[in-house]
């Protein structure tokens, strides 16, 4: 079997992201950028999964700036097999939508046929939660977010969610879409030699065009803005001082 | 333990740290040679992450290696347009007219910048030219031939527990064998320093002195903004407690960098060079400055400071020290980037000849002579005598004695020959009872920020589950000695927070390291008194990720 692994670029977790001084968005010159942590553990799985025998082939893709190639060769460097990147944009401050992003990936998917996306539930820069559900509808596949858990057996899997207060088992068939969460597994480090290794896999260079997608954005962005800074602390001699100081907050 | 074995690569030339020197070298290699195989190691997550500097650059380095810089799209595009000095008191200031200052001072023809954006760019040109880079790969050992030359380094070992330890995700790294191996790790290079010791090269040179640098960058109000301009002040808060000053340059987007220095032959252990920085921003002409604005990143890094006469010999079989990893910074004028071009590009041709006339493995003699006597030497000689004047006879008469040596060393007189440095600066700390306690104001959340705060804005991060990257000698000493005696210096000397001496009632005072915090500035190895702390590279990747710095 193969996979599909869509994996995308994002600001790195360890940047305290700025607001642009317009507002029009997030800060990204010059801002450290790194794969969206959640996909990294659907690289991981996927390698999981080819290292136990039940997939021969990882595909990545990427869809978004050149720089994603950076991306790509960090899956390629970790095990992943051959890389697609879809340059659709030249701007790195414009994000392609969810949907746009699933039609390519529909695309893609129509021309690789993989038996399975696995992707992460969602990414860190803005948060959509979309992709893999949209990319599902557009497919007729079945689907399982939030994953935490996954074993595949035959032409079901068996797939663990995260869900509010607890976990849900649910079985669906393949080929399926699976969007992962936090605690499926750790990602491995991409190592010095395998990512020398990596810089002769194979990356082919598509436009959407070449998939006949329009990734023009439907939705317009009105404002953004930094939550606000928590007011400093004070300190209390003592518990009679604190409960005074909560009533006073209209806190007890 | 389980034995490691590691795969191995042969390169001609292998380089450790991408930043100014390390990349003009690799650029300069393969401007010689397009053949000849180099490679790069940066532990910084990506090229820039971990370079912090001023910065204002004089583009003599630049020009040198690449003389098209301007058409390649260099990101040196703000020329310094006005240039003022001033000596601050605490309400007020003194502008010190240009005239006085001796014309190598003059800012005349350099460019405000942010280093980290010059390196980045600097790796485009060189991964053009087919250099291997390797962002976030540590070097974490040498490795020696058998007849003890340096024959490469081990970079890219990732996965060790707390212990020391191989976790299940140990990664080994690998060996990178070369002809020659660059060390351009910056001031107090961990490897350079262990080559200094091995081979003894600092042996007939004065020790290196050093500056803690600290920078922050902030977005100001447009109508305070004048693209160009370069401050620098002294005086207060320092006074005569600490050697140092200011920086504040104005670069494009409305974006200001201010910065504070502070030479680290102080000898009062209660002063606390971060808090120096914090107070500095309240003066009123800083302050109005600033009113209004966003500090949007903050870093630290020290500086050499030792110049001419600090230099070590910087070769020793199959290794050469690049740039700062000798020190070479020219301290009165506050630079240093062009030497370190200058000094990358001379290592890259001395290799170049050497590897053309079928040596390896030994010494670059011919790039250490070029350092001295060449444009790099001159630079340094003539201002030679600033940095111990100012140690010596404080501030004031060393801009005056200084300043006239330096007059007629553009002459090519000297007055006072060579003067010496004389103590480290972790022997210049002075015992704790004999200095006053500096009381510092609060921090208000606006112009200044508590240390915390502020380093969350360097945007670090270290694996947890990896033994401690700074180490110590003696694990007793900072509770045993340091803290009676020098009232615990490191947990002020750190302009990150690492360090904290724990002391809760009817329970022996705990000494903790929260490596976590670490921006990678190397104080501690230097200030330390009793030079117990050691650092070392954690995992690739970690450490600060600055934007621009």
């Amino acid at each position: 079997m193969k996979v599909l692994v869509p994996v995308k670029r994002v600001i790195d977790y360890n940047v305290k992201v700025r607001v642009k001084a317009d507002g029009s968005g997030v800060d990204l010159a010059n801002v450290k950028m790194s794969m969206n942590p959640f996909d990294e553990i659907s690289v991981e799985q996927a390698i999981r999964l080819k290292e136990a025998g039940q997939v021969d082939e990882i595909v990545v893709v990427s869809i978004g700036v050149k720089q994603a190639q950076e991306t790509l060769r960090t899956a390629l460097a970790m095990g992943a097999d051959r890389a697609i990147l879809v340059v659709a944009t030249d701007d790195l401050h414009n994000d392609i939508e969810p949907l746009a992003v699933a039609k390519i990936l529909k695309a893609i998917v129509d021309e690789e046929k993989p038996g399975l996306v696995l992707t992460g539930k969602q990414a860190i820069d803005n948060d959509m939660n979309a992709t893999g559900q949209m990319l599902s509808a557009l497919l007729g596949w079945s689907q399982a977010t939030f994953a935490s858990e996954v074993e595949i057996a035959g032409d079901k899997a068996k797939v663990s969610r995260e869900v509010d207060g607890g976990m849900q088992t649910i079985e669906v068939t393949m080929p399926t879409v699976i969007t992962v969460d936090l605690r499926l597994n750790e990602p491995r480090y991409a190592s010095l030699p395998n990512i020398m290794k990596a810089k002769k896999k194979q990356m082919d260079e598509k436009t959407p065009a070449n998939y006949g997608v329009d990734v023009t954005n439907r939705l317009e962005i009105v404002k953004t803005v930094e939550p606000a800074e928590r007011a400093a602390g004070i300190k209390v001699a003592s518990v009679d001082e604190l409960v005074a100081k909560l009533k006073e907050a209209g806190a007890v | 333990m389980k034995q490691v074995s590691r795969e191995t690569m042969e390169y001609d030339v292998v380089i450790v740290g991408a930043g100014p020197a390390g990349l003009a070298a690799a650029i300069r290699l393969k401007q010689l040679d397009a053949d000849c195989q180099v490679v790069v190691l940066e532990k910084g997550s990506e090229v820039g992450a971990h370079i912090l500097s001023g910065a204002v650059l004089d583009p003599c380095g630049l020009d040198t290696l690449i003389p098209d810089w301007k058409d390649k799209g260099a990101p040196v595009t703000v020329a310094v347009k006005e240039d003022n000095f001033y000596m601050l008191g605490e309400a007020g200031q003194v502008r010190i007219p240009n005239f006085p200052m001796p014309p190598l001072m003059s800012n005349h023809g350099n460019y405000i910048v942010s280093m980290g954006n010059v390196c980045r760019w600097m790796a485009e040109q060189a991964e053009g030219l087919g250099v291997d880079i390797f962002p976030g790969m540590s070097v974490s050992e040498l490795v020696y031939a058998e007849d003890g030359s340096v024959k490469g380094v081990v970079a890219g070992e990732f996965g060790k527990n707390p212990d020391g330890s191989q976790s299940e995700a140990y990664e080994p790294g690998m060996e990178l064998h070369g002809k020659y191996v660059f060390l351009g790790e910056g001031v107090r290079g961990s490897l350079a320093q262990q080559v200094i010791s091995k081979f003894d090269l600092s042996k007939g040179h004065e020790p290196q002195k050093y500056g803690l640098g600290m920078k922050e960058i902030w977005e100001i109000d447009p109508a305070k903004h004048v693209e160009g301009r370069v401050t620098h002040t002294m005086g207060w808060p320092l006074g005569k407690n600490a050697g140092g000053g200011s920086f504040i340059y104005h670069l494009e987007n409305n974006q200001v960098y201010v910065g504070f220095v502070v030479h680290l032959n102080y000898k009062n252990p209660h002063l606390f060079p971060y808090m120096e920085f914090q107070r500095f921003k309240h003066h009123p002409m800083v302050a109005d400055l600033l009113e209004g604005g966003k500090r949007v990143a903050y870093g630290a890094r020290a500086i050499s400071e030792g110049g001419y006469q600090s230099m070590p010999k910087m070769v020793a079989p199959g290794v050469a020290l690049l740039g700062c990893s000798v020190g070479m910074v020219n301290v009165p004028r506050i630079k240093g980037n062009h030497n370190a071009i200058l000094s990358g590009k001379a290592a890259a041709e001395a290799a170049f000849a050497a590897i053309q006339a079928g040596r390896s493995g030994d010494e670059l003699s011919e790039y250490e002579a070029e350092v001295r006597n060449g444009a790099i030497g001159k630079d340094l000689k003539t201002v030679r005598n600033v940095k111990p004047l100012w140690s010596k006879y404080g501030l004031v008469a060393s801009l005056v004695v200084g300043g006239l040596d330096m007059w007629t060393n553009t002459f090519g007189v000297s007055l006072m020959g060579t003067l010496k440095h004389g103590k480290t600066d972790a022997a210049a700390t002075e015992i704790a009872d004999r200095h006053k306690v500096i009381e510092y104001p609060k921090p208000d959340g606006k112009l200044s920020f508590d240390r915390l705060t502020n380093v969350a804005f360097s945007f670090t991060n270290h694996e947890e589950n990896q033994p401690a990257h700074l180490t110590l000698k003696d694990v007793s000493e900072p509770v045993k000695i340091n803290l009676p005696k020098f009232g615990g210096p490191a947990a002020r000397y750190c302009p990150a927070g690492v360090y904290e001496f724990v002391e809760e009632e009817g329970k022996a005072p705990r000494f903790i390291i929260n490596f976590q915090n670490c921006v990678h500035c190397k104080t501690c190895d230097i200030k330390d008194p009793g030079q117990n702390i050691v650092w070392t590279t954690p995992q690739g990747g970690d450490g600060p990720n600055y934007p621009n710095m």
